[in-house]
């Protein structure tokens, strides 16, 4: 799950990580108002999305008087910000964070996440921040520096020195870097995070360290931990279809493509998508019902698939193992019948009783096919959705 | 012989009284597999599907000498069960459940170093040698005793692999779901390095998905020590990136592990891996009419 960046810059604030002076506002009033609180002679105000380039998107401008800074704000709320990061569409700006400037004598980077071949959280920094840290690790790798922390032992001091010497920095600065480092692997363990990441991370004239930046990724096994970072949650930020699916326990994605696909377990879910590509179609979505299903959700999958006005045909995979195939032709066949499907179903069902399965599915007067194996039911869900 | 299980095993399982845990331990007992007992803390003495319940699994490992466990217990508990597991001395741990947090998985999986236990998953299917046992919630029928080894992250995408290398009358020797979160049990290696050892097994598919780089460490892997024939099959080629596919563990981030490089890293290793899903039985055999 994400957040936004005002949510994470206070929770940077409990944890003794320093952050500009700033405050939310949700309307040219409170931007205003906002301007008077933080006092002095230059502001910025940022737009509030779940995603990153947001300055080239023109969601991060600098005001040097009021009027202009609520000029910036008016433009920004209620429309939508499109970043490298989101599609064509964009995502909804309800809010902005207006934060006091400060003199920037250069940009780090500093980041805390899993390290997948090591089994341990990393501490990745760098002195080229501000920059795209991706393109950073692929251009420049060596300017890239990293610790590994062992469970058991936590963070330790000499780890940090590695990286403030590391990032040139000095005398009292090592403190501070030691206390944000220490800060963001508290506060990373304490809320079950999954990727936090400070860019940049800013060493100010007075030899100050801010942060300018705060982006927190939550591990979403864990939420159930944490009602109070379950509250943070913006649907306004997800995809619609994809907030419904979660409340009946289905994994959905959206994609572009005109093949609707419900398949039971993730990698035959991927499986089956990236057959319909090979097949020469494309899929409208990925969608997992799990691996044990049972007819409600193929119902609430079937609901879900339709109301994307892009699909030109269903493609229903099911291996079905513990489950029993004619249990799984009878739901979708209540499942068609109850939403009133008007695109061709093609239906493989493979495992358990498939035989009374395909049976249950054949000659039912309904635009429904059961193909005989996977490669057939790929091959006519493309044919009958370029019709 | 098969890998990690075989009629001789004997299991118990913790979440025994569970609704999972029944069903699914109900199932073991039908297929054949010498499940011993199970664990529920506070309903030891009790018997349940012929069988008797303990409150600790180190309880049941004294009193029926079981060398293997199978976890159905809820995802905040479950890290728990495994560490209880690791303390009872068992030897092979299969957690079937989905969605422990992963802070909770790094913990396990630093105690469990040096220990000597094997865990596989969480988050997978489990491990079954046809025939012989079943631990785990695959379908005990759609397998076939045979030749093959299986290794895969994905549950259904097993099946569909078991399916068809059954309908090629190949069969399997053991197959192994190692599961989809991102910090697990036994990774590829640890099971191809098995597969090669074992007598049974003949050739091997290997089904990988988006995510980490456990298939690259594979395909290095292979190249150097693996001489039997290997079909492989990466999920996930039009994943976008930066969505979590279902999986915890199936996401690129940051132009890494993609379907597009594990492929290259396979073919790159001299692997032969199929575009589609369907070919992964028809390409096993086809290896073994060349040989």
């Amino acid at each position: 799950m994400n957040i936004h960046e005002y949510q994470a810059k206070h929770l940077f604030q409990h944890y003794g990580i320093p952050v500009p002076v700033g405050q939310w506002a949700h309307s040219a009033e409170q931007i205003r108002a906002a301007a008077e609180n933080l006092g002095g002679a230059s502001w910025v105000v940022k737009a509030q999305v779940h995603a990153g380039g947001r300055g080239k998107a023109g969601g991060v401008k600098l005001a040097k008087t009021a009027d202009e800074l609520v000029a910036y704000g008016r433009a920004m709320l209620g429309t939508r910000l499109v970043t490298a990061q989101t599609d064509a569409v964009g995502l909804p700006v309800h809010s902005v964070l207006v934060e006091k400037t400060y003199p920037i004598k250069r940009e780090l980077y500093l980041s805390l996440l899993l390290d997948r071949a090591s089994e341990r959280l990393v501490f990745i920094a760098s002195a080229a921040g501000g920059m795209d840290i991706e393109t950073v690790a692929h251009d420049t790798p060596e300017q890239l520096i990293s610790v590994k922390i062992h469970p058991a032992a936590g963070l330790q001091g000499h780890q940090c020195r590695k990286l403030a010497y590391a990032l040139g920095l000095h005398g009292s600065q090592h403190k501070a870097l030691a206390a944000i480092m220490q800060g963001l692997y508290d506060l990373f363990l304490a809320k079950d995070a999954s990727q936090i990441e400070i860019n940049p991370l800013i060493e100010t004239d007075s030899g100050e360290l801010i942060a300018l930046d705060a982006k927190i990724n939550f591990d979403d096994n864990a939420l159930g931990l944490h009602p109070d970072i379950l509250a943070l949650k913006d649907p306004a930020q997800e995809d619609d279809k994809e907030n419904e699916a979660q409340q009946f326990g289905l994994n959905y994605i959206t994609l572009d493509g005109t093949i609707g696909c419900m398949v039971n377990g993730a990698g035959l879910a991927m499986a089956t998508m990236d057959l319909v590509k090979l097949k020469g179609g494309a899929p409208a979505n990925f969608l997992d019902v799990g691996g044990g299903t049972d007819v409600e959700k193929v119902c609430e999958a079937f609901k879900l698939i339709l109301s994307d006005g892009k699909v030109k045909a269903v493609l229903v995979n099911i291996f079905g193992g513990i489950v029993k195939c004619d249990v799984i032709a009878e739901g979708i066949l209540a499942a068609i019948q109850q939403v009133h499907v008007s695109v061709p179903v093609v239906v493989r069902l493979e495992g358990t009783n498939v035989e009374q399965g395909r049976a249950l599915l054949s000659n039912t007067g309904l635009n429904l096919y059961a193909a005989e194996d996977l490669a057939h039911a790929a091959e006519q869900a493309v044919a009958l959705a370029t019709q | 012989m098969s890998i990690l299980i075989d009629k001789d095993t004997q299991v118990i399982c913790q979440g025994f009284t569970g609704k999972q845990g029944t069903f699914h331990s109900q199932q073991a007992l039908d297929y054949g597999t010498q499940l011993v007992g199970g664990v529920t803390p506070e309903r030891g003495g009790e018997t349940h599907l012929g069988l008797p319940v303990f409150n600790t699994v180190a309880e049941a490992v004294t009193t029926t000498g079981a060398s293997a466990s199978v976890i159905y217990v809820p995802p905040f508990y479950a890290a728990d069960a495994i560490l209880e597991a690791v303390d009872a001395g068992i030897q092979l741990i299969v957690c079937i459940t989905e969605g422990i947090p992963i802070l909770q998985m790094l913990r396990v999986k630093a105690a469990m170093a040096g220990t000597g236990a094997l865990l596989v998953g969480p988050n997978c299917p489990g491990v079954i040698t046809p025939g012989a046992c079943k631990i785990g919630i695959m379908p005990g029928k759609i397998h076939q005793p045979g030749c093959i080894g299986i290794v895969s992250r994905s549950g259904t995408l097993t099946y569909e692999s078991v399916h068809q290398t059954t309908a090629q009358g190949l069969g399997q020797s053991t197959c192994v779901g190692i599961g989809g979160d991102p910090v697990h049990g036994m990774n590829f290696v640890d099971v191809l390095r098995r597969f090669q050892a074992d007598e049974q097994t003949q050739g091997i598919v290997m089904v990988g998905e988006i995510g980490g780089g456990e298939e690259e460490d594979a395909a290095d892997y292979i190249k150097a020590h693996v001489t039997k024939p290997v079909v492989a099959y990466i999920a996930g080629q039009t994943a976008p990136a930066g969505k979590r596919m279902g999986h915890a563990g199936a996401i690129v981030t940051g132009g890494k592990g993609t379907a597009a490089g594990k492929i290259a890293a396979l073919r790159a290793a001299g692997i032969e891996v199929v575009a589609s899903p369907t070919d992964i039985g028809v390409a096993m055999k086809g290896a073994f009419l060349r040989e």
